[in-house]
């Protein structure tokens, strides 16, 4: 029977990890994914968790490690965070592109310079392109769900391709909160052992990946392209599985409060439940507002967002993330794109907030929706503002 | 919902009684948020900790600006830290420390209501080290209706180990000992 516990998030991760049963852990801590793999490596030493914890120098050789280890097929997890994750970027484009369905873990945080350990959204945008499918966690309940869907999804025959699960450093990952943690039962109901459907094995050579001559590369890339567009079925099928069998049921995209509002709010992560308390007071005011918060990065749910915002007049879209010399956020920028065709498109104002660990308040959100009301009346054209700068 | 403000040094204990207070009320049933104020962690250095405990889930991650209860671990950062930034008007400001309440009101300017506890010398009577976070749950306990004490205990017990026997003595002695003044 699962089990409602007080513990942090971080701590939950790692059981989620301990329930899919993983044979090998190879990974580097840093702050603030530390103790997700600290308690992982204590599972293993105590004898609760049957796995390999390879303590790898630096988190290149865990991506590289990972990926012998998946090719050899084992059901293998990693953690990672900002600098660290750029440190195994080289080998986090290898992992999809060999079509490894390894897991990892990102406890976001922003990148340096200035140099910085706090959260934000700049590690999993670094990503973005890699390949990797991406869902973002809102809570400690949907960091552990998330983590085994991520298995359950990565692993399926019909995918067969990286997942990562992001986590809001520190706002989610140091916080103790109650979470249910299924039982193992309850999990092996869920997830079956992971079977390869190819694998190194010495009897039976093969080779994993070659060099792409220009003859192979642009149909590998574009088989890739197909592959991970193609995951989106897969992965609506194993949240709803996953809600069939424990009665929390997730999606692409989420809607809280959406019914006739005129004005919506965009968040991705924790940051969507301070939203959804702004948006209940903008409401109890009478302000027509709603809230949109993206569940799946990678790929992203263009038919899913295009459904949710349908109606609303104006959007303020926030970013956790600089595009440096961009027209946007990177967030920000995508949902413009997958409006352009949309003849009727909603107006949209772009914020960015919450960079390194800076508060966004319940208020924050409120001067959101008030500012692209405002800036859409006045006709202003389309661009962003970063908050919360002391001038 | 109630919100709680923990003041310590580095190694006092403040994070420690955050999650504690935070594994009591999930355990009874309530909702809970328990986080540090995240960053390098300084042995002596002034730190907080957060508390969130409420009947409902609970939807903000924002920090903690306007808390219901304040608990102040060690007496000499009244002086360097204003431990009542924010505190509602009916707050409580829970402090370790020897003074009257008169005294207090007179050094600091407080005029919520006290809660007073010399944690320092039950600490090193019962535990013999001066960390007075167990201590201060127990008047903390005290001044509100936030948990019955004995929700206390279960996470105490599992915290401590081998030395929660004491812990749980010097919660017990502070939340008989802790002087209420409103």
């Amino acid at each position: 029977m699962a089990k409602r516990v007080g513990i942090e998030v971080s701590l939950a991760v790692s059981e989620a990890v301990k329930l899919a049963n993983v044979d090998v852990v190879a990974a580097y801590p840093i702050t603030p994914q530390t103790h997700i793999v600290e308690h992982l490596s204590e599972l293993v030493a105590d004898g609760h968790l049957d796995a390999e914890f390879i303590p790898v120098e630096s988190e290149h050789s865990a991506m590289s490690t990972c990926c012998g280890s998946s090719a050899a097929g084992a059901r293998t997890y990693t953690a990672t965070s900002s600098q660290g994750q750029a440190l195994m970027l080289e080998i986090c484009y290898i992992a999809p592109a060999l079509r490894l369905p390894i897991v990892m873990s990102v406890a976001n945080r922003s990148l340096s310079g200035p140099i910085s350990i706090w959260n934000d959204h700049s590690d999993m945008m670094m990503s973005r392109d890699t390949g990797w499918i991406q869902t973002v966690a809102e809570n400690g309940q949907e960091a552990f769900d998330l983590t085994l869907h991520a298995f359950k999804v990565a692993e399926d025959s019909r995918v067969l391709l990286p997942m990562i699960v992001n986590l809001d450093g520190f706002t989610l990952t140091h916080v103790i909160e109650p979470i249910e943690i299924l039982d193992q039962e309850e999990v092996d109901r869920y997830l079956p052992p992971y079977k390869p459907q190819m694998r190194l094995d010495p009897e039976n050579p093969l080779t994993i990946g070659p060099v792409g001559m220009p003859e192979v590369y642009t149909e590998a890339k574009k088989a890739q392209d197909e592959a991970i567009k193609g995951a989106k079925p897969v992965i609506i099928e194993a949240w709803k599985e996953f809600g069939d069998l424990f009665g929390r049921y997730y999606k692409p995209v989420e809607t809280y409060r959406t019914e006739g509002a005129e004005t919506l709010l965009v968040t991705m992560g924790s940051l969507g439940e301070t939203a959804m308390t702004a948006v209940d007071q903008m409401r109890a005011h009478g302000k027509n507002v709603g809230l949109v918060r993206i569940r799946l990065f990678r790929p992203f749910p263009f038919e899913e967002f295009l459904q949710a915002v349908k109606g609303a007049k104006q959007i303020a879209v926030m970013d956790r993330a600089l595009a440096l010399n961009g027209y946007g956020g990177p967030l920000a920028t995508e949902i413009k794109a997958a409006l352009y065709d949309e003849p009727n498109r909603p107006y949209i104002w772009n914020y960015v907030a919450g960079l390194a660990g800076r508060d966004v308040t319940v208020e924050n959100f409120t001067e959101m929706a008030d500012g692209v009301e405002a800036a859409a009346a006045d006709g202003l054209r389309s661009g962003y503002t970063i908050i919360n700068v002391r001038e | 919902m109630i919100e709680i403000r923990f003041h310590g040094r580095g190694g006092q204990g403040a994070v420690t009684s955050a999650e504690l207070t935070a594994l009591a009320a999930i355990e009874h049933g309530k909702y809970a948020q328990a986080f540090p104020s995240f960053g390098p962690e300084r042995r002596g250095a002034p730190v907080m900790a957060f508390v969130r405990v409420s009947d409902e889930p609970i939807r903000t991650r924002e920090k903690i600006y306007e808390p219901d209860i304040v608990v102040v671990l060690d007496p000499t950062l009244l002086d360097i830290v204003n431990v009542v930034a924010g505190l509602k008007d009916d707050g409580v400001v829970v402090l370790n420390t020897t003074k009257s309440a008169k005294e207090v009101r007179q050094a600091t300017g407080i005029t919520a209501k006290l809660a007073l506890v010399d944690a320092s010398k039950i600490a090193i009577e019962t535990l013999g080290v001066p960390i007075t976070n167990t201590t201060l749950l127990g008047a903390m306990l005290k001044a509100t209706d936030l948990l019955p004490p004995s929700a206390l205990e279960g996470p105490l017990q599992v915290r401590f180990g081998r030395i929660a026997g004491k812990n749980i003595k010097a919660f017990q002695r502070a939340y008989k000992e802790t002087i209420i003044k409103e």
